[in-house]
């Protein structure tokens, strides 16, 4: 388990754990990230926000709380 | 008989394409998440019965975090629209339907317009609708709405629903908890006649703040409290989270749901995925979003020069031939000296503010828009601005009006007041005739570079206003960024049109009125003075005019402007620039000529190169127009508006103050 921002572009990941408080965490959650959903990270340029693609659709996300999602790959 | 429904889905779902085609009413359109968030209602009439329509926010889900899912949560509980009509996007189903499940949990007749089956197609999905239908136990419409196909039936789908009994979903892990709260909360009649007891108790469960607060008001409160902490501790035992526990549930149902309603066969929309390969680049994102702006800065100079030209020819003309034609009476003067000359100058700018509606509107219906918020976000942090912030910032160029609305998409309150309050420092299209006059009469060999000066002073202002209000007033870090970047459009130009005509409108109508009455009072103040009624000789002669009320006022502001070396013309045109800062010309259309060569003239005398510039940069930053003072007070209180103004007037000062001295120690 490591932090979404430490994904790398094509990565297929699932989703582990929510930080962040409950307000960003309900937040992700009503936009498809909920914990044990799959996505594919479309964009991680190591700086900025990244983008997921999950449940067909993209999803940027910034990269302090990219720290705070926890994931794994999928194999 | 009139029957109440109400419009809810995700953002870009399509939802104010179908709120046009079902009412046939014009209004705003755009693309980026969170747009309309006004209440709209139209109405259509179908099957000899009346359907009032209400439109609500684009929302993601039911919990309330930000003021547009308050809004259509306390508009469907406290309202209960007859019907409510949930437009789900087909090409991205599993994730819209969470809303839907939530909107069934509230006890609403739910309605599905399903949207997009086109690009789902496109997509490689293949939905059952009567599987569907017969899965969430609610009628399931198909529909391409952007092609008008199934508004039609979405309406005979309605008229058959109106009296139907809304469906009940079941959460087969939670029910048995569900049902045990439901047992007490039942013994409350109040409660049980304003709520649907099943939504309040899966929110109990969810520990929702609004809903605890209705239940700990109610009598039964004693005797569930116990109830609740013996299931809460249940299901954190068995789940860590409830909350999160019952989202699982259900996107665990739509999961199942999905994959029995849909054949899929993979693949993606691969325009959208190459374009966002070059716009959201790290090295390229930022120029590309600079490109774009200055492509619509210049479309709006380029484009609109001739239109202007003409414009500026008919009123000078038809000044002329009022005077020529109506002698030399209050009547004739009123209208070529007043009515024309303040209204001439100021719509020589419709064809500018037209074109720049325009690009921004193409701008914000591409889903370019979101993509320029994902390129910012880490610059905008740096000045302690959201990435979202962005939207409200770059719309401040055609309006600051809506732009301070559409700050709403931003959550945290602390955001979205910071990006309020430097939204106006942001050069809209208003101010566009001050600078386009001084710049003509000054610099008019660098004219072009002179206004885009002006743009980037406000931009830079922003930027550092943000910083310090952020390290000093709203302490802490921007909060987190989340942002759905929807699939790239196609214009619509049925879209495009309408929105920019819609906004355009706008500044005709307040030059129809607002304009209109300041030119009349400019003109009013002008012809009377202390001494009474001078006739309208005082605007052709200096001496005259002198004992007017404008006058009066002016002499009175001028000693204030002093450093700048302002004369008292310039000076009143500021102070009924407050009313819109378009009268800012108006007003020096009334005071010194008609005509830019008129007014050219006159200004060459007024000012030099120098206080014209600090004069440009005063009306840039003083304060913003009435409008935008009432929709600051509108959207975060009298306290901020107040402020705005303040922190407005005693800024533009200062950098007037600056520019004046350094100007004259250079050159």
């Amino acid at each position: 388990m490591y932090p979404m921002a430490f994904t790398r572009e094509g990565d297929k990941i699932i989703i582990k754990d929510l930080n962040g408080g409950q307000g960003i965490v309900g937040r992700l959650v009503d936009m498809g990230l909920n914990v044990g959903s799959e996505a594919v990270v479309v964009r991680n340029q190591n700086t900025g926000p990244l983008i997921v693609s999950v449940k067909g659709s993209n999803i940027a996300l910034g990269r302090g709380l990219a720290m705070k999602i926890f994931v794994d790959n999928v194999r | 008989m009139k029957y109440e429904i109400a419009l809810i889905g995700n953002p870009n779902t399509g939802k104010s394409t179908i709120f046009n085609s079902l009412t046939g009413l014009k209004q705003h359109i755009g693309n980026w998440p969170g747009v309309t968030v006004e209440r709209k209602e139209g109405e259509f009439n179908y099957g000899g019965f009346k359907y009032k329509v209400v439109d609500l926010p684009g929302i993601y889900g039911l919990t309330a975090r930000s003021i547009d899912e308050k809004v259509a949560r306390d508009y469907i509980v406290n309202e209960k629209p007859d019907i409510v009509v949930d437009i789900v996007d087909a090409s991205n189903l599993e994730r819209n339907l969470y809303l839907t499940l939530q909107l069934i949990e509230l006890g609403a007749n739910v309605v599905v317009a399903l949207n997009k089956i086109d690009l789902a197609e496109e997509m490689g999905y293949k939905i059952d609708v009567k599987k569907l239908e017969e899965l969430l136990g609610i009628p399931v419409v198909p529909m391409v709405a952007s092609k008008n196909i199934g508004i039609n039936d979405l309406k005979n789908v309605i008229d058959k629903s109106v009296r139907k009994k809304p469906t009940e979903i079941i959460y087969p892990n939670f029910e048995p908890y569900i049902l045990k709260l439901i047992d007490i909360l039942k013994q409350d009649d109040d409660l049980a006649k304003r709520f649907n007891l099943k939504y309040i108790a899966i929110k109990t469960i969810e520990n929702d703040k609004y809903v605890s607060e209705i239940v700990k008001n109610s009598k039964i409160y004693d005797k569930l409290k116990p109830v609740m902490d013996e299931i809460g501790n249940e299901l954190n035992k068995k789940y860590e989270d409830a909350e999160l526990a019952i989202a699982e549930e259900r996107y665990r149902i739509i999961s199942n749901i999905v994959n029995s309603a849909t054949i899929k066969k993979g693949g993606e929309l691969t325009i959208s995925k190459m374009l966002d390969e070059v716009f959201t680049n790290k090295y390229l994102g930022v120029p590309i979003l600079i490109t774009f702006l200055w492509m619509a800065f210049n479309f709006t100079f380029n484009v609109s020069d001739p239109f202007s030209g003409i414009i500026d020819m008919i009123f000078g003309w038809l000044g002329d031939f009022v005077k020529a034609n109506m002698g030399e009476g209050w009547l004739s003067s009123l209208l070529a000296d007043g009515i024309i000359a303040g209204l001439g100058n100021v719509l020589v700018f419709l064809p500018p503010i037209i074109c720049m509606f325009f690009a921004f509107s193409y701008l914000e219906d591409s889903g370019y828009m979101s993509r320029a918020a994902f390129v910012m976000d880490k610059i905008m942090n740096k000045f302690g601005l959201h990435g979202k912030s962005i939207i409200p910032l770059v719309m401040g160029f055609g309006c600051n009006v809506p732009a301070i609305m559409s700050a709403r998409t931003l959550e945290d309150e602390k955001d979205r007041i910071l990006t309020i309050l430097v939204n106006p420092l942001m050069s809209c299209s208003a101010r566009l005739p001050v600078y386009v006059v001084f710049a003509g009469a000054f610099f008019s060999a660098y004219a072009g570079s002179v206004i885009m000066s002006m743009y980037v002073l406000g931009v830079v202002l922003a930027l550092i206003l943000a910083y310090i209000f952020r390290k000093v007033i709203f302490k802490g870090r921007p909060s987190h960024f989340v942002m759905e970047l929807p699939p790239y459009n196609k214009p619509n130009w049925k879209n495009i049109f309408g929105n920019t005509w819609e906004r355009s409108s706008k500044f005709l109508q307040k030059a129809g009125t607002i304009i209109f009455a300041g030119v009349v009072l400019v003109w009013l103040l002008s012809v009377f003075g202390p001494t009474g009624y001078m006739g309208p000789e005082a605007l052709e002669n200096g001496e005259l005019l002198a004992n007017s009320w404008v006058a009066v006022l002016g002499h009175a502001l001028e000693p204030i402007f002093s450093p700048m070396n302002w004369d008292w013309k310039a000076t009143v045109a500021l102070f009924f620039g407050f009313i819109a800062k378009e009268v800012v010309v108006g007003t020096m259309g009334v005071l010194y000529g008609t005509g830019e060569d008129q007014l050219t003239r006159a200004l060459t005398g007024a000012f030099d190169p120098i206080t014209a510039y600090a004069y440009m940069a005063f009306v840039l930053i003083y304060m913003p127009c009435i409008a935008t003072v009432g929709v600051i007070k509108q959207e975060i209180g009298t306290k901020w508006a107040i402020f705005s103004v303040l922190y407005g007037l005693a800024l533009a000062y200062v950098v007037a103050l600056l520019i004046t001295i350094f100007g004259k120690l250079i050159f």
